[in-house]
């Protein structure tokens, strides 16, 4: 499987941006207005999700406005299934 | 039947208001995949709801997700990511005809039966928007158990007639009596449609009066602010409500010694009017009324 | 400061016993140990100070008038707030001492507004060495919590600094009041000039105190200053006149509106709800509410209810909005006391309404004296930032625990009132409001009777009586860790703040001069 680069949510409150790049390993990268109280959460969850789709080299952004753990999800699977069909 | 006075339509894909869904106090709440939500954010809409629909708790708040049109691509995935995630009902824009509702059946049939889901678990509201669907209406009303209220789409609709919705609604009384009659002659829900000036308040419950003396069972909102005055609309009078107290007790009553012939207030009084006040009752307790003779 | 030695108050934190640079404290000991005390205590007033007769106490200019005020390294100098984020004064005052070579000062301000950040350079600098304040932000807050200022913070309620400013605890050498219209003699006010603010609640409690009062002015009125005196001259040693006292758009703002966030209007009506259930809403009334968001909003229903039901109160209370005083000119309230004024249309209110009262913050909230109107009050609504299962509630730091915020009046009104209920929605960004233990307790749950959120009410179990109305009135009570876990199943339960627990960089003083708890410096992930 091939991915390419996509994104999904928003920059509004409440909610994220997600952005996914091809990349040789899984990288991670986190921002959030909350001073990290929700990063390692974030971060294993990414990893599960990744996992679940069978793609853990990606390069992947989140910009969290304040999403809560639902959002974060479907913002995410929506970015991997835009990546995916994009090929 | 429990009332649903209020209907409120929430962005599909808008999680700060989707998160806090149940606590607007409206009795029911349409999440919308269809005209609220962007083409190229369809996907995302259908998912950010799917995963709502599991995690929130709604209480007793009934939910329902407005879908894309089978006319639409959108359609089927809708369907496909919706009813795993059980809500209340489905609403179908844009209904036509019979036709439209038995293909969305046996859709949702094959997709309960899938999941482990009972057939017919997930309800169908049918759009009315076009003057075609509102010739239809009882047929609609009446292609399956599934159907389980029309729902007056007023914007769509007077763009078909070609005219303009005034704030007195005269282009929409017959649709909306087409409505009533045919959601009454099949014993399901009406709902009538939004009110779409949130500064109006005045207008909206001059309106609401209006479609709670046509009959309608309740009446969608695009704004919290707008629940309260709805509800007000449809808030029943003091003494109806006694006297729908002393009809259901003389009913019960009846029933127990089994009597035919019911009298009230000297006046006889049959089934229909029984069933009518029974929704009184049940009405005026989300009122805090309390059906004492002296209250 | 390090840790030192520690005791445990009545509410289970560890507070210290000595402040090295501040002085001793009791720990707390309950909202109402001190007032049930009923000690009569000194109060140290400003001395009296021969000024020969003479027209003019003009100073030729700032600096001048500091060399004649005997400011010297290590005292205290004192500001008001009142004029909020325009402020230009206190800016101006600290960059002249600074020039001037001055250091080691106590800075002790009302309170410090959001656009006080130069005040962290200050410190960096040495000019202040220490720092007595209500509210704590951005870069100061900043600085203050990544351990910059050396002698703890002493953070106090509004009602708590005039106690402290009038036995002394707080000993003003020079006050610097902003004075928006002046006259030569020193009589000055808030409620007309160039920079009008409104109320001058919290200066007319400095000018009493301090030894020395420079009042400084953009707007030098004709003799004398009219129609209203709100600090007479024979209070004030200099009058000094400079170009500005600040931007008057940001010292009175327009009309502050009732929010249109859906969140905070569910949370404002079921706030209402259970005001209106207490049975509390009856002619002869008092009430207070914030500025803005939830408990604004409560206002509005608040005065919904009294047309509807015509029922007149006795008086509202607090910094005033033009909400508020609107209420007043409709006759649904008696008066208005006014400690500080929040937008421009109070200041209208002000001259024309003789039932508009201005009040200072002794009057407003000292808990010791004589009788302060709080202890008055029937219901407040106040703001948090979040709270905790024993209803304790925190306003002054973050979720990254850093000082953000301002203890203001909390505790002052939930202490006093009848009814105090604090409103907030039941997560913010993402991260849920109950926490299991709140970072610091501004105030303590004894004094709260509920905590409001949009998904629920929870009262304070100590409150079987407001329990009863609220089931009765079918509001949707619930128990505050049913609450809690209700929202962490959306919100996750997110990581505690990390501190370095041996360096406390703030104590915060309960109103009647007990330390309640403290805050230590965060560290940096």
């Amino acid at each position: 499987m091939r991915y390419e680069a996509a994104q999904a949510g928003t920059l509004e409150s409440s909610d994220c941006l997600v952005t996914l790049a091809p990349s040789g390993e899984f990288s991670f990268e986190y921002r959030s207005g909350n001073g990290g109280l929700f990063a390692e959460r974030t971060e294993a969850m990414v990893r599960e999700i990744l996992e679940r789709y069978g793609t853990p080299c990606l390069r992947v952004q989140i910009s969290d406005q304040g999403a809560l753990e639902a959002t974060l999800r479907a913002r995410l699977e929506i970015a991997l299934e835009r990546a995916l069909r994009k090929e | 039947m429990k009332p649903r006075r209020s209907m409120l339509y929430m962005p599909g894909n808008s999680p700060g208001m989707l998160q806090h869904a149940p606590v607007f106090g409206a009795d029911s709440v349409l999440l919308d995949l269809e005209d609220a939500v962007a083409v190229a954010e369809k996907d995302a809409a259908r998912r950010l709801v799917a995963h709502f629909l599991r995690v929130l708790d709604f209480g007793r708040v009934e939910v329902t997700v407005r879908i894309n049109g089978a006319d639409t691509p959108y359609f089927e995935t809708d369907l496909e990511e919706i009813i795993p995630a059980r809500p209340s009902a489905v609403r179908l824009p844009k209904c036509q005809s019979p036709g439209d509702v038995l293909r969305a059946d046996a859709l949702m049939t094959t997709i309960e039966e899938r999941h482990g889901m009972e057939a017919g678990t997930v309800g169908i509201h049918a759009m009315l928007e076009t003057a075609r669907g509102l010739e239809h209406a009882f047929e609609i009303a009446t292609a399956s158990p599934r159907v389980k209220a029309l729902t007056l789409g007023g914007q769509d609709l007077t763009a078909d007639l070609g005219v303009q919705k005034t704030r007195e609604g005269w282009e929409l009384f017959y649709a909306r009596g087409r409505v009533v009659m045919a959601a009454r002659a099949a014993g399901i829900a009406a709902f009538d449609t939004v009110w779409t000036d949130v500064d109006d308040p005045e207008g909206l419950a001059a309106e609401a009066k209006q479609i709670v003396e046509m009959g309608f069972t309740g009446k969608a909102a695009i704004h919290p602010s707008q629940i309260p005055v709805i509800h007000e609309a449809f808030r029943p009078d003091p003494r109806e409500f006694r006297r729908a107290w002393r009809i259901v007790t003389a009913a019960e009553e009846a029933e127990r010694q089994g009597k035919g012939v019911l009298l009230v207030d000297g006046r006889m009084v049959d089934g229909p009017i029984v069933v009518r006040a029974q929704r009184l009752l049940d009405l005026g307790v989300l009122y805090g009324m309390e059906g004492d003779e002296t209250a | 400061m390090r840790r030192a030695k520690m005791v445990r108050n009545a509410i289970g934190r560890f507070v210290p016993a000595d402040v090295p640079g501040i002085g001793s404290f009791e720990p707390y000991a309950g909202a109402m140990a001190k007032i049930a005390e009923r000690r009569e205590r000194p109060r140290i007033c400003a001395p009296l100070k021969a000024t020969p007769p003479s027209r003019n106490k003009v100073a030729p200019d700032l600096k001048e008038a500091v060399r004649r005020s005997g400011l010297e390294n290590g005292m205290t100098i004192s500001f008001h707030h009142h004029f909020r984020n325009g402020d230009v004064l206190m800016s101006l005052v600290l960059a002249t001492l600074d020039e001037m070579g001055f250091r080691d000062l106590t800075l002790a301000p009302s309170s410090l507004p959001d656009t006080a950040d130069f005040v962290a350079d200050y410190i960096r600098r040495g000019v202040v060495a220490r720092l007595h304040t209500s509210g704590l932000r951005g870069e100061v807050g900043r600085a203050v919590s990544a351990g910059e200022l050396e002698i703890p913070v002493v953070i106090r309620t509004h009602g708590g600094r005039a106690r402290a400013v009038e036995e002394g605890s707080i000993a003003i050498d020079v006050a610097f009041m902003g004075a928006p219209a002046c006259d030569v003699l020193g009589n000055f006010t808030g409620c007309i000039g160039k920079s009008a603010c409104g109320a001058l609640g919290y200066a007319q409690v400095d000018v009493r105190h301090a030894r020395h009062v420079i009042a400084l002015t953009d707007d030098l009125m004709d003799y004398p200053v009219r129609p209203r005196i709100s600090v007479p001259q024979y209070l004030v040693d200099q009058v000094v006149v400079v170009d500005s006292l600040g931007d008057p758009t940001k010292i009175a703002t327009g009309a502050v509106r009732i929010t249109r966030n859906p969140v905070d209007l569910c949370v404002a009506k079921n706030a209402f709800d259970l005001v209106a259930a207490s049975g509390l809403l009856a002619p002869g009334c008092s009430f207070q509410v914030g500025a803005g968001g939830a408990s604004l909003a409560v206002a509005a229903f608040v005065r919904e209810h009294l047309r509807e039901k015509g029922i007149r109160g006795s008086f509202g209370l607090g910094g005033i909005s033009g909400f508020m005083s609107g209420m007043l000119e409709e006759g649904l309230f008696n008066a208005m006391f006014d400690v500080q004024s929040f937008d421009s249309a109070v200041t209208g209110s002000m001259v024309r309404n003789p039932d508009h009262i201005e009040i200072d913050a002794s009057w407003y909230a000292n808990p010791l004296n004589k009788g302060c109107l709080v202890h008055n009050l029937d219901v407040v609504i106040l703001a948090a930032l979040e709270v905790d299962p024993e209803f304790h509630v925190n306003v002054m730091t973050g979720n990254d625990g850093v000082l953000r915020g301002a203890s203001g009046g909390h505790a002052d009104t939930a202490a006093g009132a009848k009814l105090a209920i604090v409103v907030a929605p039941s997560f913010r960004g993402g991260v849920p409001t109950i926490k299991d233990s709140v970072k610091t307790v501004i105030t303590p749950g004894e004094t709260v009777d509920a905590i409001v959120t949009e998904r629920g009410i929870c009262i304070n179990p100590a409150r079987t009586d407001l329990l009863e109305a609220a089931l009765k009135a079918n509001l949707p009570v619930k128990d505050i860790t049913d609450l809690k876990k209700e929202v962490e199943r959306l919100t996750g339960v997110p990581r505690p703040v990390e501190y370095d627990e041996d360096h406390i960089v703030a104590v915060v003083e309960y109103r009647d001069g007990t330390l309640l708890d403290t805050v230590c410096r965060t560290l940096r992930r």
